[in-house]
């Protein structure tokens, strides 16, 4: 993603922000728009989730956000195409999700 | 008397019998040793099955033979574990009571997480090689296959031996190769993972081997499921592989024992949530988990739980004497990787540092090189089965240290900072 975001927050090489508490809505919904996202009120479901589940230091997978009661795992792909956890995670401004192995 | 129950006598398992029998006081302490099938099973032979390297007699043995005399041994099934009442239950209706738990129930696959993978092709056209009857018939199956696409699939992207499916990939296009026919067989390698490893050196290294050797990868494909009658694997987001030969790595889970038990991680793959450092659970002071069976972000692999092992007998010691738990797990993982042509790769890695170039165990002389591929590793393989037997699983101490060692590693300028 080479656009220059018009709200500048510090983000790491890949666009993953920096600090999770600098993180606003109009940011995310920036993001979102580079990939081509419209956030509905199901997106942003997903992404107080995602940073809920990042405060409390979960380590994240797809499987757990199709667990999680507010998308399966098909929804989650519909609603951020492409790769949807690495999508949903830069635009919730949470790290990267790692694999571990 | 005192009870330590160690759930599960596999690698881990048999390991931690051998280091606590020798460690603990037999008049204090009497440790049990409880799994549900009485072989134990080479797993890293697994590979070979299919192209008729191992027979399966080379990989099977028992049990008992690689556990103290005075451990008590059951062939039982753990339904369900109760933390509060220091209690596991039997399928037998027997009930075992505890005052420390090891968890050691390792990783199984579970094809029937992904719709159409056990339907009608399973078997004939669709195959594991993760157990020893899968790995069998599709011996049985590359013997007389007459070639077509052949298509290596991830259903998840955690398994048990991560580089087993590549391993897998590289020796098929090998047998092809050497059979003769290997221009008949189309391979692709389809997988969640955005490349061919997670770690970015080795993936390099890797997707250059796999270019090479003509395999196409597909990554970033999540099966959803697999259509039989189309003979096609189909995507989250509607991507199709088409196959005439699946070798599938099923979804790995933990014993479903953990789940019946409330013990597993919010993923629902029934690992178990691990201190990643001290090895206790998170959610019992008393009970304790190495191996595969654990959620923390290392290898799963034979390696691994040896290097575990260490830690943890540290710890259980501590942890009975009242003390600390001090000694920590770095996520040393040591894998090597067969590549096929008689030579194989090998990395050296932790939760810290990736695996890195260099010479492996020691600096300058290796013998055995890292991320090199050559025919020093491919013997280090082979020779693994019989330090498996021999010294890894009674808990003999290996050349190979429990932390990572720096020594011997090139490290990049762009990592020197
Ligand atoms: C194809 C393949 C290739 C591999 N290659 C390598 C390699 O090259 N190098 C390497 O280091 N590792 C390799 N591995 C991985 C390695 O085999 C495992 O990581 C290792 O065996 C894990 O040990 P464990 O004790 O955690 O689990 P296991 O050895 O699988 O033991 C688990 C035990 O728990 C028992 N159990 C489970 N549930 C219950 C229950 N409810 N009640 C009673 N008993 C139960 C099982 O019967 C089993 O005996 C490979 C694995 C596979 C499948």
């Amino acid at each position: 993603m080479e656009t220059i975001n018009a709200i500048p927050l510090a983000t790491n090489a890949e666009g993953y922000l920096k600090n999770y508490n600098e993180w606003t809505k109009e940011w995310a919904e920036e993001v979102a728009a580079q990939y081509g996202i419209t956030l509905t009120e199901k997106h942003w479901d997903v992404l107080q989730w995602l940073r809920q589940k990042q405060a409390e230091d979960v380590k994240l997978n797809i499987r757990k956000v199709g667990n999680s009661g507010i998308v399966d795992i098909k929804q989650f792909y519909e609603l951020f195409p492409g790769g949807p956890l690495k999508i949903s995670s830069k635009i919730a401004g949470i790290p990267k999700p790692v694999s571990c192995i | 008397m005192k009870t330590i129950i160690i759930l599960g006598g596999g690698t881990a398992g048999s390991i931690m019998a051998n280091r606590l029998h020798n460690k603990l006081d037999a008049d204090e302490w009497q440790i049990k040793v409880i799994d549900k099938d009485p072989l134990h099973y080479y797993q890293p032979g697994f590979l070979f099955v299919p192209f008729g390297v191992y027979e399966p007699g080379d990989i099977v043995k028992n049990k008992i033979d690689f556990l103290p005399k005075d451990v008590e041994f059951l062939v039982e099934e753990a339904d369900k574990i109760v933390p509060s009442e220091n209690r596991i239950y039997l399928k037998s209706g027997v009930m075992c009571s505890y005052d420390i738990l090891i968890i050691a129930t390792g990783a199984e696959i579970v094809p029937e997480e992904t719709p159409g993978l056990k339907g009608e092709l399973w078997q004939k056209d669709i195959f594991d090689f993760y157990t020893l009857e899968g790995a069998t018939l599709l011996a049985e199956k590359l013997k007389n296959w007459e070639g077509g696409k052949l298509v290596i699939s991830l259903a998840e992207s955690t398994i048990k031996c991560p580089v087993a499916p590549l391993e897998f990939t590289f020796l098929a296009d090998a047998y092809f190769t050497e059979k003769g026919m290997r221009e008949k067989v189309d391979i692709f390698y389809v997988t969640p993972l955005s490349g061919a490893f997670t770690k970015p050196r080795a993936t390099k290294m890797l997707s250059s081997l796999l270019e090479e050797k003509n395999v196409m990868v597909i990554p970033d494909f999540y099966t959803e499921h697999v259509d039989n009658e189309r003979k096609m694997l189909v995507s989250y987001d509607q991507k199709e592989v088409p196959f005439d030969l699946l070798v599938s790595i099923p979804v790995n889970k933990g014993s479903e024992l953990i789940e019946k038990s409330h013990l597993g991680d919010e993923d629902g793959l029934n690992f178990v949530p691990t201190d990643k450092y001290s090895l206790q659970s998170k959610g019992f002071k008393n009970i304790f988990v190495i191996g595969d069976a654990t959620n923390l972000p290392a290898s799963k692999a034979g390696s691994v739980a040896h290097f575990e092992a260490d830690i943890l007998t540290e710890n259980v010691l501590s942890y009975i004497e009242g003390k600390p738990l001090e000694a920590k797990f770095d996520g040393h993982a040591n894998c090597f990787i067969e590549t096929g042509f008689g030579k194989a790769s090998l990395i050296d890695f932790n939760y810290d540092t990736e695996p890195l170039p260099g010479k492996f165990p020691y600096p300058v002389v290796g013998p055995m090189g890292l991320l090199k591929v050559n025919r020093q590793n491919h013997w280090g393989k082979l020779a693994f089965k019989w330090v498996y037997w021999h010294m890894l699983i009674t808990g003999k101490n290996l050349p190979i240290p429990s932390h990572m060692s720096m020594a011997g590693k090139e490290v990049p300028a762009e990592l020197l900072n």
